[in-house]
């Protein structure tokens, strides 16, 4: 995407945290939402004295991801000291990883409309989150207002992947399309809830632009705390938009790290850092390196399932889907469901319209016995209407839902709506009535349409043809 | 000396220290020893040792996914400088910024 002739460059670092039952450096017990300090230990309240024990469920999850995004698996990873005094971070220095990450140079492909996009992945490395705090007092919860600060250790510790990629995005819908279906690999690998409503999945985003043609990047700036999909769209757009206007005023765009505020949509200026970040990174000494033996990097390759970007893919070629319907319908179990839809004879537009209508909703969820019961129905009962199936298709969800008993009962409600106006249109054309019973059989597609028409293509014509054979009959 | 007065106030800082002037001389004098300590190891050749990062030779050290008992919050907070609830309370964030 090129506005004015400017192209927006744009890399972004993901965190993910892992669905493990126990912290990364000790076993406490993970869970979300437990009162506060309730999960804790010496180790993750950095006592003296104390020694971490990596946890192999993380080790082998970030792997795992590792294979999903075509990464290289190091045969030799460490971990390192990262150092920073922040009162989320007890012992002064976060344990990650440096120069030799779990995971390096993948590539992410993100069907489009012009054939897949490539994001280069650069690495996915282990290291644990931070604790939480919550600043009390001051002026709405702001952290420059805050009176004091409260500290939650429950989240310390929790392990962490942050994925970098290459600045190889060039739109806020690349950004976006990417970072929905890289969400949606994560799920399905089971390794992270990966919510942005929760904090379970963070994404930052460094932005730069360019002259259409220009291949040198010029000075980038950096967004966070983006909570959602659209807003780390909108943010990226506001940005680039700073920029170019910044570059075409004669100005210069400087190193700068912002917070993109959704309620205003507009960037506020993230802390000014009075000199560059100085780390200290030094390999952790309380830890052994990593080594993943040939044998549990080859099961966790034979643990990583199809992934949905095939089945995204596959729905936009192969059934004309767009990217965001293929995103959706694309996830499982609604990929299956799909497909059995088409296979009962489903047009693909009414497929992806039950799908979407009954399941966007966030708290329906699908009950698949009831559906894949409604779509055997629908198999062998063609003349079902297909609003019938839709509205059956939502009413699946519900507690008690039977599909033969459902479809019955609204088969009883189509002919008590359908025959008053069968008797109306029979009074409306009489002339046609005596013609048909004098032998003009063909006349009955004549009657067929005026029902249709009038009930707006809800009833199903092979209803409508018997009861009107029945009622010309008298 | 193999380290500068500069290098000394800025490692202070990110190591949150104040020093008197007589520390930051002393100091300095003494990283310096220890850094030319240190820097011997270049006079070798060394192109083909890979780094130490461990001194024992061990790999893959890890525990399983079990959970195992936390502390009651009552003893994570007993040497909590200062408590609200449940909850350490610390200076507000903006007053201990990052480096
Ligand atoms: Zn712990």
């Amino acid at each position: 995407m090129t506005t004015n002739g400017w192209e927006p460059v744009v890399g972004l670092e993901i965190h993910v945290h892992l669905k493990t039952r126990t912290k990364m450096f000790c076993r406490c017990e993970l869970a979300y939402g437990a009162p506060e300090n309730s999960r804790t230990c010496p180790v993750c309240l950095a006592h003296p004295g104390t020694l971490p024990v990596p946890n192999r469920a993380a080790i082998e999850a970030t792997i795992k991801l590792g294979l999903a995004l075509g990464c290289r698996i190091a045969p030799r990873a460490l971990f390192h000291r990262k150092h920073y005094f922040y009162p989320d971070l007890p012992k002064g220095y976060q344990i990650s990883q440096y120069d030799v990450p779990l995971c390096s140079d993948g590539r992410f492909a993100v069907p489009a409309p012009g054939g897949d996009r490539e994001i280069e992945i650069v690495r996915a490395h282990l290291e644990e989150d931070a604790a939480k705090t919550v600043h009390v007092g001051g002026e709405s919860g702001r952290i420059g207002g805050a009176a004091h600060s409260n500290v939650d250790f429950n989240r310390g510790g929790t392990p962490l992947v942050e994925i970098v990629t290459r600045p190889d995005l060039h739109s806020p819908e690349d950004a976006r399309a990417f970072l929905q279906l890289l969400r949606q690999t994560i799920v399905e690998l089971g390794i992270s809830d990966a919510e942005m409503e929760k904090g379970t999945l963070r994404a930052d985003a460094n932005i730069s632009v360019r002259r259409a043609g220009e291949r040198a990047l010029r000075t980038r700036t950096e967004l966070k705390n983006m909570n959602s999909f659209s807003f780390i769209a909108r943010g990226i757009e506001a940005e680039v938009a700073r920029q170019v206007a910044v570059w075409e005023s004669g100005g210069e765009v400087t190193q700068q790290t912002f917070d993109y505020d959704a309620a205003t949509g507009k960037l506020r200026p993230h802390r000014t850092k009075e000199e560059a970040e100085d780390y200290r990174y030094l390999p952790e000494p309380d830890l052994v390196p990593v080594e993943p033996p040939a044998e549990l990097v080859e099961r966790l390759r034979a643990e990583v399932p199809e992934l949905p970007s095939s089945r995204v893919r596959l729905l936009m070629d192969a059934h004309g889907r767009s990217y965001e319907s293929a995103l959706f319908i694309g996830r499982l179990p609604f990929a299956d469901l799909f497909r059995e839809m088409i296979k009962a004879g489903w047009h693909a537009d009414d497929a992806e319209h039950a799908l979407m209508n009954t399941f966007s909703a966030i708290d329906v969820r699908p009950e698949l016995e009831n559906l894949a019961e409604l779509y055997r129905v629908y198999a062998v009962r063609h003349e079902l209407p297909r609003p019938v199936v839709i509205e059956a298709t939502s009413a699946s969800s519900r507690a008690g839902f039977s599909a033969e008993p459902y479809l019955a009962q609204r088969a009883v409600a189509d002919l008590s709506e359908l025959d008053p106006v069968i008797d109306r249109i029979l009074a409306a054309n009489e002339p046609q009535v005596a013609q048909y019973r004098a032998g003009k059989e063909g006349l009955l597609g004549f009657f067929v349409g005026q029902v249709m028409r009038e009930t707006q293509g809800k009833a199903s014509p092979q209803v409508v043809n018997e009861r009107l054979r029945e009622k010309l009959k008298s | 000396m193999a380290i500068s007065r500069d290098d000394v106030l800025h490692v202070a800082k990110l190591a949150r220290l104040a020093l008197t002037e007589d520390e930051v001389a002393r100091l300095g004098e003494q990283l310096g020893a220890i850094l030319e300590a240190v820097g011997k190891v270049s006079e070798l050749e060394l192109d083909d040792v890979p780094p130490t990062s461990h001194p024992l030779d061990l790999v893959n050290v890890w525990g399983e996914d079990e959970p195992r008992p936390s502390l009651p919050a009552d003893d994570a907070l007993a040497n909590a400088p200062e408590r609200d609830g449940d909850f350490f309370r610390v200076p507000p964030a903006a007053a201990v910024e990052t480096p």
